[in-house]
């Protein structure tokens, strides 16, 4: 009795662990060219389909003299809460309702990647 | 709320006796039978929506395991004889773009016309389709109330304060194009559902690119007025 419902708890405990793997931790190319390139690109430049009627146009990821004058955590920031939270424009989402943290610092370095810059040059 | 699940589960109990009978409610089943057959390749008919970027990728058309308390029944059984584009590119834009001189467009090569059904076939998959109504619990009914709006604040709202502009058409050719246009939304669409829908687009499809924009119950109210009045100026 007592080793049928441990047995129950150990695969309830493997159930819950795989589905939170599951659903945590896509690459960050995948998030990019999902969430990202709708506005930023398929390039990555700032240059995607829903540009055209925009009043402020999405960062150019590739720009490393841009890139280079932001910090990691501003980046973060501006993924994480928005254009906002950053002082920048509100066509820049937050994406914390659909990207766990660990997936956000994934697209940091991704952006690091794409701007072949880090802070400061 | 119970008393609901369980009116439409001796609903359903009904419509399923009668079909064994062989009574009146034989429509239903053919609807059934059509949506099997022929639209089970692209609509995920059962749930759950996707759960990782690969599935949401390989989606071939929007989920219908919640039409019914999703779309208005009136919109399906039209939109089905004539159907016309709705998502300027496509169901997933990563699929339907290529770069360009100017930036990325519209790979219209890669999209395709809908099928299209006779006017007894749509009656019938319309009315298997309102049958499906998972998500009951996100939706309070009666979370809208009409109420009016002009067009010129309900741009504003849409475009300046919002962003929402940025990826969606509030006319033919003008707004970004990722995600469905809103100028038909509000004939398309129940009331109560784009309230559930705009609180929060990941409960209903968690890896959707719609991002949520945290919008307060006014301003829910008032998007969802915006759209009705969107919709009505759209009729010729
Ligand atoms: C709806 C269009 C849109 C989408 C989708 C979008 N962005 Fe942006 N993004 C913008 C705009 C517009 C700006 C420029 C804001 C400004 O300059 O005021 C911006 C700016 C940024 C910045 C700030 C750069 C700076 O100047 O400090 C970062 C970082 C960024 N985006 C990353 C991303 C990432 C990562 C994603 C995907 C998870 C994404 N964006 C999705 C429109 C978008
Ligand atoms: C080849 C794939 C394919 C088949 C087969 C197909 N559909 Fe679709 N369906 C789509 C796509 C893609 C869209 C989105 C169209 C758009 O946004 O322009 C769509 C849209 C719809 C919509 C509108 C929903 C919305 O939110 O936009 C309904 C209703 C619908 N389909 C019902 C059906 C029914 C009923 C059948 C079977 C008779 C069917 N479809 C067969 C791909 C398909
Ligand atoms: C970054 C792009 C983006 C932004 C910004 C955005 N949306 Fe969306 N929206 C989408 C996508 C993608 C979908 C879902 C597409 C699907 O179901 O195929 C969607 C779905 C919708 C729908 C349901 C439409 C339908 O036909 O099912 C409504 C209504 C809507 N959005 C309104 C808004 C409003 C209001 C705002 C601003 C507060 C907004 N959107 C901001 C991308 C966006």
């Amino acid at each position: 009795m007592n080793a049928y419902r441990l047995l129950g708890a150990g695969i309830g405990c493997a159930a819950l662990l795989w589905a939170a793997a599951a659903s945590a931790t896509e690459k960050p190319e995948d998030n990019y060219r999902t969430y990202c390139v709708q506005c930023h690109g398929l390039q990555g430049d700032g240059k995607g389909i829903n540009v055209r009627d925009m009043s402020v146009q999405p960062r150019d990821h590739t720009d490393a003299k841009e890139m280079a004058a932001r910090s990691d955590e501003d980046l973060f920031k501006a993924i994480k809460e928005g254009g906002v939270a950053i002082n920048k424009s509100m066509l820049m989402p937050g994406w914390a309702d659909v990207l766990s943290d660990e997936e956000i610092r994934g697209l940091v370095a991704y952006l690091r990647e794409l701007c072949q810059c880090t802070h400061g040059k | 709320m119970k008393r609901l699940k369980l009116t439409i589960r001796s609903v359903a109990g009904a419509a399923l006796f009668g079909i064994v009978l062989g009574g009146s409610v034989a429509i239903a089943a053919d609807g059934e039978q059509l949506l099997t057959s022929q639209c089970a390749g692209c609509h995920n008919l059962t749930g759950p929506a996707p759960a990782t970027l690969q599935a949401l990728r390989d989606r071939k058309g929007p989920d219908l395991f919640y039409a019914g308390n999703k779309y208005k029944a009136a919109w399906v059984e039209q939109w089905l004889q004539k159907p016309q584009s709705i998502r300027p590119a496509g169901m997933f834009y990563g699929a339907h773009i290529k770069p360009g001189p100017k930036g990325d467009e519209i790979d219209a090569a890669t999209l395709t016309q809908h099928p299209a059904l006779k006017a007894d076939e749509a009656q019938a998959v319309t009315a298997a389709l309102m049958q499906r109504k998972a998500g009951s619990e996100l939706i309070a009914p009666g979370a809208y109330t009409p109420g009016t709006i002009s067009l010129s604040t309900g741009e504003m709202m849409f475009d300046k304060f919002r962003g929402c502009l940025a990826c969606h058409e509030i006319e033919p050719g003008y707004g970004g194009r990722s995600g469905p246009e809103v100028y038909t939304a509000g004939a398309r669409l129940q009331e109560d559902y784009l309230i559930s829908y705009l609180r929060s687009p990941q409960a209903w499809d968690p890896k959707t690119f719609m991002p949520n924009k945290h919008l307060s119950g006014a301003d829910l109210q008032k998007f969802v007025h915006y759209m009705r009045l969107l919709s009505e100026e759209g009729q010729p």
